[in-house]
């Protein structure tokens, strides 16, 4: 079980006022279930992933997992506890190959069959991006695809995916949402604004700047998310 | 040979001993070994140090070891090497000079080399310098390529120097006809106290001559850089010049481009990027279970491939 308690997250420019990113946020995502986070520009989701991947400390609260405090560690020691992130933007290496980023992920040297596998799970032909840099060669989509299979190739047992279906073309949304079912199983976050990827979650967590999560079964959140007036109940707590 | 001088051949041009074909090895100023073929000749100058390298026209495929070694401290290597290449001939060049200094004295080694590129002719010129040693010791390369195209003819260099070389001051210039082609990859690692300079300076005289001069380099204790790049377009060419460099420590990178339109139709460009890694690179790569150490020197190794 992963769990977030009474967790904030505030940014302040040297002689500007604090801006509070993340409030007081209690949440829990219990193991072997896949949550899509959602909600409105500027709640909080990317900020979210990034606290609980480590990418960024927060204010005040505290980060559990399976029981334990892990709030102070690092980056590397969450990837190697198994935490796997994709981040929103893929970052670009100048000069190191598709193949050395998987095998990194991996943690050791991979096979051809072993590539195909991780980039045709992406909709990818392995033969024609294992020798080229993750650069700017590469359209969005495609670093974006890269991303996905650096992921599934590190494997682990949390996966913290944010707005993975950005950029990536709507006609292979099928095989995409298949990629996340087979995630099942673990325990999978999903930044998303998307219907489709939001159809194969079993919780919904809906984020908003001014007041608390709203989190629930897919089945009871898609109808509110869907209809103002019963978000803004949900809200209330009706 | 020495095991030393073998492991010296073998970092700067992957040799394993005596190289087939022609070559010719140098070591702290004398030959070590000479041979010619038929289609690529060696000869000696008499009025100086150096050799005449000539490739036969239309010989394709072939390939020529020229490495130096110095392995001796208090030394002053100076070479004068001339490349004749004939119409049409395609060949690699395999040069590049490892310094072994073991003194707290200066080693240094200057290399002049100039190529005579026919119509049509093509060369592959890789060239590698590698210093080891004492730290209190120099080593040293100042190295000067000049190359004249002829129409149609096709020059590509690869110079790299991955670290152990404390001061080099490499002067490369190219002249261009018709439809020559010059193209350049540097990779280069200081350290320490370490002082580089790259110059480059290229006339594309011709119609449609083009270069090509991508320098990747990395800086790190307190070492210096300095790379300066002159193009000057006289004719409907292209010309494109990209300085990307990684700063790390107390290092200090300058940066210096100069292109020179004197023709309304040259197109010339030049992409200057020094700063430290991005954090996001380190932030990835350890989000894949790599420490910030490891992930500061895959970046690194990366860059420099």
């Amino acid at each position: 079980m992963l769990e977030l308690k009474n967790v904030s997250y505030q940014i302040k420019e040297q002689g500007e006022r604090p801006v509070k990113i993340l409030s007081g946020i209690d949440l829990a995502f219990p193991d072997g279930t896949i949550t899509v986070i959602t909600g409105q520009n500027g709640s909080g989701k990317s900020t979210l992933i990034k606290l609980i991947m480590g990418l960024e400390k927060p204010s005040s609260g505290s980060i559990l997992y399976n029981g334990e405090d892990i709030t102070s560690l690092s980056v590397t020691e969450r990837a190697r506890l198994g935490f796997t992130t994709a981040f929103q933007q893929p970052v670009r290496f100048k000069g190191i190959t598709v193949k050395k980023l998987l095998d990194i992920a991996c943690g050791r040297q991979s096979n051809l069959s072993e590539l195909c596998d991780h980039l045709s799970r992406v909709g990818l032909c392995a033969r024609n991006y294992i020798d080229r840099e993750l650069d700017g060669s590469l359209s969005g989509g495609e670093a974006k695809r890269i991303e996905l299979a650096m992921a599934i190739a590190k494997g682990g047992d949390v996966f913290l995916l944010d707005e993975p279906e950005a950029g990536i073309d709507l006609w292979s949304f099928a095989d995409l949402t298949k990629l996340f079912e087979s995630l099942r199983g673990k325990t999978v976050l999903i930044v998303s604004h998307q219907s489709k990827i939001m159809e194969i979650a079993d919780n919904i967590v809906l984020l908003d700047k001014e007041s608390a999560p709203v989190t629930g079964s897919r089945e009871k959140m898609l109808p509110l998310l869907e209809n103002r007036g019963g978000l803004c109940a949900a809200r209330q707590g009706v | 040979m020495e095991k030393l001088d073998l492991e010296l051949l073998m970092k700067i041009a992957d040799l394993h001993g005596i190289p087939e074909g022609s070559y010719n090895i140098r070591k702290n100023g004398k030959s070590l070994g000479r041979a010619s073929t038929e289609d690529v000749e060696i000869v000696p100058k008499t009025d100086k140090d150096g050799i005449d390298i000539i490739v036969k026209a239309g010989v394709k495929g072939k390939s020529v070891h020229i490495p130096v070694i110095l392995t001796a401290g208090d030394m002053l290597d100076k070479v004068y090497n001339d490349f004749y290449i004939g119409k049409g001939a395609e060949v690699t060049i395999i040069a590049g000079c490892g310094i072994h200094n073991d003194t707290c004295g200066e080693s240094r080694h200057d290399g002049v080399h100039t190529f005579y590129l026919e119509e049509g002719s093509s060369v592959r010129y890789i060239e590698r310098h590698y210093g080891e040693g004492a730290p209190e010791g120099k080593k040293e390369f100042t190295p000067v390529t000049k190359a004249f195209l002829k129409k149609g003819a096709s020059l590509y260099m690869e110079s790299t120097q991955l670290g152990g070389v404390t001061f080099t001051d490499r002067l490369t210039t190219a002249t261009l006809r018709a439809g020559a082609k010059f193209t350049v990859r540097e990779k280069l690692l200081t350290n320490g106290t370490d002082k580089a300079i790259t110059r480059f300076k290229v006339k594309l005289l011709g119609k449609d001559s083009s270069v090509d001069v991508v320098s990747r380099s990395v800086a790190r204790g307190s070492s210096y850089q300095s790379f300066i790049s002159d193009v000057i377009g006289k004719n409907r060419c292209f010309g494109h010049v990209e300085c990307d460099s990684i700063l790390l420590d107390n290092a200090r990178i300058l940066s210096t481009p100069r292109i020179d339109a004197i023709s309304p139709e040259a197109s010339l460009v030049h992409e200057a990027a020094v700063g430290k890694i991005a954090g996001e690179q380190l932030i990835k790569l350890m989000s894949l279970g790599l420490t910030e150490q490891e992930a500061e020197d895959t970046i690194i190794k990366g860059y420099l491939q």
